[in-house]
């Protein structure tokens, strides 16, 4: 162990056994601490093997500070802002993030984990008290969470921070309860958009600057580069883990249709069997058996697909708008290649597409003072970089300088003016060729947003699965009926809510 | 009286002999105290990792709850949430269809291939290393390894094999028809070299003597096999062939990693459908449900393998 001291102590990199690690070094342990510099004496080692093992245990007994009182009186915070397998590059930029955060707010001791949530584990993880303080979940799970008492009540917290009142109240809405309260601080909305690979576009004698904007032409260029690219499936969409269902809504909603509705006196009527997806997958149909332009492999959940997409077997595919900052962050794909568009709208008036994004929550086990510091770090972390022109440029330097995505297509989280003053903000540090993000940022603001579907979100994605599966893996599926069995069955789920 | 006297003396007496039964200092004595500090481990362990779920699990069958807000009893209904579910029965046939093929295809491969190599006369420990590394890869990596073979492409690996010898590419995982037995395929390769060791260290008891008799009679080597190691074996089989049973009844590992229960929920088992209740679904919500589900598959699994033993039991008696 090298000793280094000096008269600012900077926080170091170290690895599970305490050993600090290289700036330029790969880290593969997923728990990053974050600790003093000090300098190592010989009767020290009893005490570093002790606390090794202690760093051990800690990671065996989970992540939450469940005290939340360090020994120094500092409130310490466990927070997950980046996925697992995130490249070196994007945690030395956390961990400047982290360095930043525990300058300006020298009580609060900040300790940064890799962690992707998911519904499977996330109640298990609760339950045994291996949550983070800090984590984020989607738009679609948000609401049903915070109802369910899953989640910690930040109102009072979030009311103090400077930007509480500036909020766009249908953004907010997605981490209010039913009890009008707030579970969390919504970040990086997003609109469901038109990933492509720009490199796999040229080889097949497209050209990257006009990508598709209708689906049949969609069609017709995932057939020619699937004809004239072997091995790389023209366009592809998620199948897997609810993603399916996900997806289909995105392609329904974007030909008008709905597959719940809303009466006014809030009954909710499943309504999957409806013409827009039958055309969806009549779509879909069309790609893989007609054109056979999918490629030869039907099973991708998101982060699967996104791999796909990064190694160059996927050429076009539906995802969120910003996307990119995930490819770069847990795949390492090279922006340059990136192309991205509007997914497109029918002309139907009542065709919009598909948003969503994530939400910032808080354990709901959590000590008042770590909720306190919990808002605080959102705050710092997600709120200021948005609204602020310092935190804002000093995000982008620090995303830029870990390569990082720094101009991520985004929606705005307050208004269409502050958006903009943050682009131009952040303009002199974009890394992601604003040109490949031109067709989506060009057209996003002629589209109209449309919500994911209300109840049971979930549940209804789950069970449209099978149904997307069905389509890409056998040619006489029968869809009326499959249709019929997804309202049957989430309707039922509907219902007994209302016992 | 006297006989009042004698019944109030026995009773004294009785009395007196429980009571040194049940003398601590007796009991430590008697190394009482040392047989509760060696079984207290496992007591604890047990309590604490066995026991304490089971009955835990039996409880929250009858329950609704996420883990956090107080639970509500509800009797019977996640049972019958559980029946009610179509893919409960979906679940059920593609369990069956994976022990069938399984017992098809994993039951006779390892007997056949410990035979044949109890008979190979040179390099047989090469043999046992090559039949038994499998087990050692952890079976995430090996299913991992096999998602790659899979690969539906002309380009993947079985099917550029396949392509050697003219077959057009097949679509393995991708394909409803094609998923269990390919995941089959995968559990069996996976799982033939720990029951190969078992049938090979089984048959290093067979006594030579019986073969040498046999030979003497003129049997064939197939005579052999059918006359000597069979009924030789047969405790072992019924052993193999029972735990086999269970293990595919439980099996989680391949259609979780390979497909998620897709395509269409053709490889949706019974322990998959238990984890999603559990953790897909409403988020945590349908716990209950996981339990119930849990308890009537080893409720199953229990009433098969006393069955299965009584039944075994008067095979080998005769």
């Amino acid at each position: 162990m090298t000793a280094r001291s000096g008269p600012t102590p900077t926080p170091v990199l170290a690895d599970a056994a305490g050993e600090p690690l290289g700036q330029t070094t790969r880290i593969t342990n997923r728990t990053i601490t974050l600790r003093k510099d000090r300098t190592m004496k010989s009767p020290g080692k009893i005490a570093m093997l002790t606390a090794a093992a202690l760093v051990g245990v800690g990671i065996l007994s989970g992540c939450s500070s469940s005290s939340g009182g360090g020994d120094d009186g500092k409130v310490n915070l466990v927070v997950a802002p980046v996925l697992p397998g995130a490249t070196a590059d994007a945690l030395k930029s956390l961990h400047d993030r982290v360095a930043q955060f525990e300058k300006k707010y020298p009580d609060i001791k900040v300790k940064a984990i890799e962690y992707q949530w998911t519904g499977t584990t996330f109640a298990a993880e609760l339950a045994g008290g291996t949550l983070p303080d800090v984590f984020n979940v989607p738009f679609t799970d948000s609401k049903t969470l915070a109802n369910n008492g899953q989640l910690a009540d930040i109102t009072k917290y979030f009311k103090q921070t400077p930007t509480a009142d500036k909020w766009n109240k249908n953004v907010l809405d997605v981490a209010t309860g039913n009890d009008g309260k707030i579970y969390g601080i919504p970040w990086g909305p997003y609109a469901m958009a038109l990933s492509y690979n720009r490199d796999i576009f040229t080889k097949a004698g497209l050209d990257p600057d006009k990508p598709p904007t209708t689906l049949d032409e969609i069609q017709q260029d995932a057939k020619t580069i699937a004809a004239k690219v072997p091995g790389v499936a023209g366009y592809m969409q998620m199948t897997e883990d609810n993603t399916g269902g996900w997806e289909l809504a995105t392609l329904t909603q974007s030909m008008g249709g709905k597959l719940e509705k809303v009466a006014s006196d809030g009954k909710v009527t499943v309504t999957a069997d409806n013409p827009q997806t039958k055309q969806a997958l009549a779509w879909l149909k069309k790609l893989r058996w007609g054109d056979n332009s999918m490629g030869s492999n039907f099973l991708f959940d998101w982060s699967g697909i996104n791999q796909a997409f990064a190694s160059g077997q996927i050429a076009m595919y539906m995802s969120g708008s910003d996307v990119i900052g995930s490819l770069m962050q847990a795949n390492g794909f090279d922006q340059k290649k990136y192309g991205v568009t509007t997914f497109p709208l029918a002309s139907s008036a009542s065709a919009g597409i598909l948003s969503g994004g994530n939400v910032d929550v808080v354990n709901v086990k959590d000590s008042p003072e770590q909720v306190a510091a919990a808002v605080k770090w959102i705050n710092f972390y997600r709120t200021e970089p948005t609204v602020d022109k310092t935190a804002a440029i000093n995000n982008a330097k620090t995303l830029a300088k870990g390569d990082q995505a720094v101009n991520a297509p985004t929606l705005p989280v307050f208004d269409k003016a502050t958006w903009e003053q943050n682009q131009e903000w952040i303009k002199p540090y974009d890394n992601i060729p604003v040109e490949n993000l031109k067709p989506f940022n060009d057209n996003i603001f002629n589209q109209k947003i449309s919500p994911e579907p209300p109840s049971h979100t979930q549940d209804l994605y789950g069970a449209l699965d099978s149904v997307v599966q069905a389509v890409l893996t056998d040619q006489n599926a029968d869809v009326d009926t499959l249709l019929k069995g997804v309202d049957t069955k989430v309707q039922a789920l509907v219902d007994a809510d209302g016992k | 009286m006297s006989v009042h006297t004698s019944a109030r003396s026995q009773s004294g007496t009785a009395r007196l002999r429980i009571g040194r039964r049940h003398n601590p200092v007796t009991w430590v004595q008697r190394g009482g105290l040392t047989t509760l500090v060696f079984l207290l481990p496992l007591l604890i362990i047990f309590g604490v990792f066995s026991w304490t779920p089971i009955v835990e699990a039996v409880v929250m069958s009858f329950q609704k709850t996420n883990l956090v807000t107080a639970p509500v009893f509800v009797g019977w209904d996640n049972f019958v949430a559980v029946f009610r579910d179509p893919v409960f029965w979906i679940a059920v046939r593609n369990t069956g269809y994976f022990a069938g093929l399984a017992l098809l295809f994993g039951y006779p491969i390892p007997l056949v291939a410990a035979v044949l190599m109890s008979e190979v006369k040179r390099m047989k420990g090469f043999f046992s290393v090559l039949a038994y590394l499998p087990v050692v890869i952890p079976p995430v990596v090996s299913v991992l390894l096999w998602k790659i073979f899979y690969d539906a492409s002309p380009r993947g690996v079985f099917n550029t094999i396949l392509g050697w010898v003219g077959i057009p590419p097949q679509p393995w995982i991708q394909d409803a028809a094609t998923a269990m037995p390919s995941l089959v395929l995968e559990a069996t390769w996976a799982g033939a070299g720990g029951t190969i060791i078992i049938y090979l260290a089984a048959l290093t008891s067979v006594s030579p003597d019986l073969y040498d008799a046999a030979e003497v009679d003129g049997a064939s080597l197939w005579g052999k096999i059918w006359h000597v190691t069979l009924p030789q074996l047969r405790g072992i089989l019924f052993i193999t062939l029972i735990l086999q049973i269970i293990a595919t009844a439980q099996v989680f590992l391949q259609p979780f990693l390979f497909t998620g229960g897709g395509p269409v929920d053709s490889t949706t088992t019974i322990l998959l459908l238990i984890y999603q209740y559990a953790f897909t679904q409403s988020l945590g919500g349908a716990y209950g449900e996981a339990t119930a589900l849990s308890l009537m598959l080893a409720a199953f699994l229990a009433v098969l393998s006393i069955a299965y033993f009584r039944l075994t039991a008067r095979w080998s008696d005769n």
